[in-house]
């Protein structure tokens, strides 16, 4: 093993030094913030660093065996021996930069964006703690090690949700998230006990080694720990029908949305998913169900990303479509397509979440001078920003067309590849056309709705009010910084995997070969001819700038009224803005009746009548019973007792003369 | 010789108990207490008479034991007639539970 790969463990523990300092800081000195952001942004980049060796001994490492970084051995307990250990390979080498690349990016945007918070010290202990838990899970060598990342993450994103618990639709939105992913960890943990059951093993290597003798094709256990397996990803990667803790999760900070709810943790089930490819491979049907799921979520988000006037809420919606696109990818087997789109994705919507984090920020800023009560993230109360704040316009524009699928931006060559796959294996089942067709109208929306957020947020009259206009301003150079490298990479991330009729295509792929070899014997492999190859590359253009010009021309900026003046929606609006009452559809089906069952049933009758009153009430009852029956022998009488005593006796002497 | 002094300690016993058992006034109850120590000593004598004179002995050690047990007795009977001015069994209650 390469020096540089064996200290992978220093990535993971920097983070986690980082997030012991500013935790001691901010009990103890909680102004400090120019040590918290010199700790939080330190331990951030000297993890990027340290990330880069790593990969850098990686690539330059001769076989393609992963490299299995052990720390110390964690449960041994008779066959199972769980180790603390990290494994190297090319799947986790390139999670690894994506996650300490991209969350530096965002830690030195926090600190502009943070800086007057009261809670300073506190925000980056807690990124700091996300980012540790997120290389955990990235890089576990086994199932278990990879759980404690998962829980922890959830953590995080939990206790990031509800940063300003002081409201409580804020500390309600973080308990929605942490319970809604409760559902699908369960799911992971039984899929986890199956395949400890099936192959004796919980490691990365053992489980997909003994895979193809432990399973067989298509069969039905392989099928039930797949779908386990998904119904986590499910869960944590907000895929439908677990997807609606994600759009309340925008209550936390914006950099937090776009560190935790975009660019890296709910993208951890696109990487299980790819992780497991040699399981999901040999279960054909768990396959269908992740891609149709995927496509499924890509189109209904996009639906209601359409009518949705919280710029964060747009975003929300678009990211849950766009982590349907990456689960049509895993789905399709199209594993290396999947994680790419998974990477440009971090890089588009981080650039779009923390462009937003901008705005709000200015917005804020406008109405905190102001004292104005207005909604600051209100899209009816923004327009014409692009004046005030050219760079955040701009740059944002870039990542708008990015993921609006604009050659030669990333997001088109990654679209392109997940649409291509679904459109090469709907050549033999026509299911497989039918997500297809889903994921070239989910992108003519994405397109859509995406120039609509940005016509109503930077173009048309500005409608924030003439005293609030005076106080709006360009972010500091420590927020449009990050977003300029953000660009950059939006721009020119799609080059890593050009489709096959470019010359150097398909490097992502060929980089991920050694993770996804086992899986490939299971799957015919994609081919296009290079005619429809160049047509599918035009109709996605197509469709990018239809959705673009669509929105350019049916969209009137100028004319739109201010949150306070607007009139109701109706119809079919009306339905999407309210998100197809899908939350109150799940309030109604399981929420109430769990409530009245927990409180009628399980509290008034099992708690108070059966446990409190049968079992704890009615053993003492008994006891107070006996007691007293006791002391009715008790007269005080000597007669009473010389009685009894002679009723015994008299017994006694019958007992042993009755004896043989 | 044997089955009538059998049957007058037997008939002596059962008035001892009858009188335990029904009356009232302590001194009556101490007084058929020590009719049953007695109804006992009888049937030691009369079966001393074929099996030996351990049972003789006996009656010596329960004459001494039911001396000593009159003089403990009659002493606290009449500690308790000085505080409760009574004989009565039914004012002696103090042991109830």
């Amino acid at each position: 093993m390469p020096a540089t790969v064996e200290i992978a463990w220093l990535v993971v523990l920097l983070p986690l030094l980082g997030f012991a300092a500013n935790g001691w800081l901010s009990f103890f000195r909680p102004n400090a913030k120019t040590a918290v952001s010199a700790i939080g942004v330190g331990v951030l980049l000297a993890s990027f660093g340290v990330a880069i060796a790593v990969v850098t001994g990686l690539s330059g490492a001769a076989h393609d065996a992963p490299f299995i970084v052990e720390l110390w051995s964690w449960m041994p307990v008779g066959d199972l021996q769980l180790d603390i250990a990290f494994q190297v390979d090319q799947l986790s080498a390139l999670m690894l930069l994506v996650v300490t690349g991209v969350g530096s990016l965002i830690h030195i945007f926090s600190v502009g964006y943070m800086k007057t918070d009261e809670g300073y010290a506190r925000y980056f202990a807690y990124l700091n703690l996300f980012v540790f838990f997120m290389l955990v899970l990235v890089l576990g060598s086994s199932f278990p090690v990879l759980f404690i990342g998962w829980e922890g993450v959830g953590l995080c994103s939990y206790l990031l949700i509800g940063f300003w618990y002081t409201d409580n639709a804020n500390a309600d939105a973080g308990k929605k998230a942490f319970i809604m992913n409760r559902i699908g960890d369960f799911g992971l943990m039984v899929a986890m006990f199956m395949i400890y059951r099936s192959t004796g093993s919980l490691d990365f290597g053992a489980v997909f080694d003994a895979a193809p003798t432990a399973f067989t094709v298509g069969g039905a256990t392989v099928t039930l720990i797949t779908l386990f397996l998904f119904l986590g990803c499910v869960g944590k990667s907000a895929q439908i029908p677990l997807y609606t803790w994600l759009p309340d999760a925008m209550a936390g900070p914006t950099p937090v949305s776009a560190l935790i709810h975009a660019a890296t943790m709910v993208t951890a089930g696109v990487y299980l998913v790819a992780r497991s490819n040699v399981l999901f491979a040999m279960a054909p049907v768990s396959s269908a169900v992740v891609a149709g799921v995927g496509a499924l979520t890509a189109l209904f988000a996009a639906t209601i990303a359409l009518k949705q006037w919280d710029i964060k809420k747009v975003l929300a919606y678009s990211t849950v479509s766009q982590l349907g696109y990456m689960f049509m990818g895993v789905g399709l087997g199209a594993y290396a397509s999947g994680v790419f789109h998974l990477m440009t994705h971090a890089f588009f919507k981080a650039l779009l979440f923390l462009g937003s984090g901008s705005v709000i920020h200015a917005m804020h800023h406008a109405h905190h001078a102001t004292h104005s009560k207005d909604d600051a993230q209100d899209m009816r109360n923004m327009g014409g920003l692009r004046g005030f704040m050219p760079w955040t316009a701009a740059l944002m524009w870039i990542a708008t067309l990015a993921i609006a699928g604009i050659p030669p931006l990333s997001g088109f060559f990654s679209k392109d590849g997940i649409l291509a796959a679904a459109f090469a294996r709907g050549h033999d089942a026509p299911i497989f056309m039918a997500m297809w067709v889903a994921g070239s109208a989910a992108a003519l929306l994405t397109a859509f709705y995406m120039t609509r957020m940005m016509l109503y947020t930077f173009h048309g009259t500005n409608r924030t009010g003439v005293q609030e206009r005076k106080h709006l301003h360009e972010a500091p150079w420590s927020m449009t910084g990050p977003l300029a490298v953000l660009a950059v990479l939006a721009i020119g991330g799609g080059l890593l995997n050009l489709p096959h009729i470019f010359p150097g295509a398909g490097w992502l792929e060929h980089w991920l070969e050694p993770v996804t070899a086992g899986s490939a014997a299971y799957w015919e492999a994609i081919h296009l001819e290079v005619g429809t190859e160049w047509a599918l590359l035009g109709a996605a253009t197509a469709v990018a700038l239809a959705g673009i010009i669509a929105a350019v021309v049916l969209l009137k900026p100028a004319q739109l009224p201010r949150a306070s003046e607007a009139t109701e929606e109706r119809g079919w609006q009306r339905v999407l803005r309210d998100k197809y009452y899908i939350d109150e559809l799940y309030d109604a089906l399981i929420v109430r009746p769990l409530v009245w069952l927990s409180r009628r049933v399980l509290w008034r009758s099992v708690d108070d009548g059966a446990i409190d009153g049968a079992l704890v009430n009615g053993s003492a009852k008994l006891t107070k019973f006996l007691g007293w029956a006791g002391t009715q022998f008790q007269t005080g009488r000597v007669g009473t007792y010389i009685l009894f005593f002679v009723v015994g006796a008299l017994i006694l002497i019958r007992a042993v003369m009755s004896q043989p | 010789m044997l089955a009538p002094s059998l049957g007058v300690s037997a008939i002596l016993f059962s008035i001892g108990v009858a009188g335990v058992l029904l009356r009232r006034n302590v001194i009556i109850i101490f007084m058929c207490v020590e009719l049953m120590l007695n109804a006992v000593n009888l049937t030691f004598i009369a079966l001393a008479q074929q099996l030996g004179p351990e049972g003789q002995v006996v009656v010596f050690f329960v004459m001494a034991v039911a001396a000593a047990e009159v003089a403990v007795g009659l002493a606290i009977i009449i500690a308790i007639y000085r505080h409760k001015e009574s004989v009565d069994l039914r004012d002696f209650n103090l042991l109830k539970g």
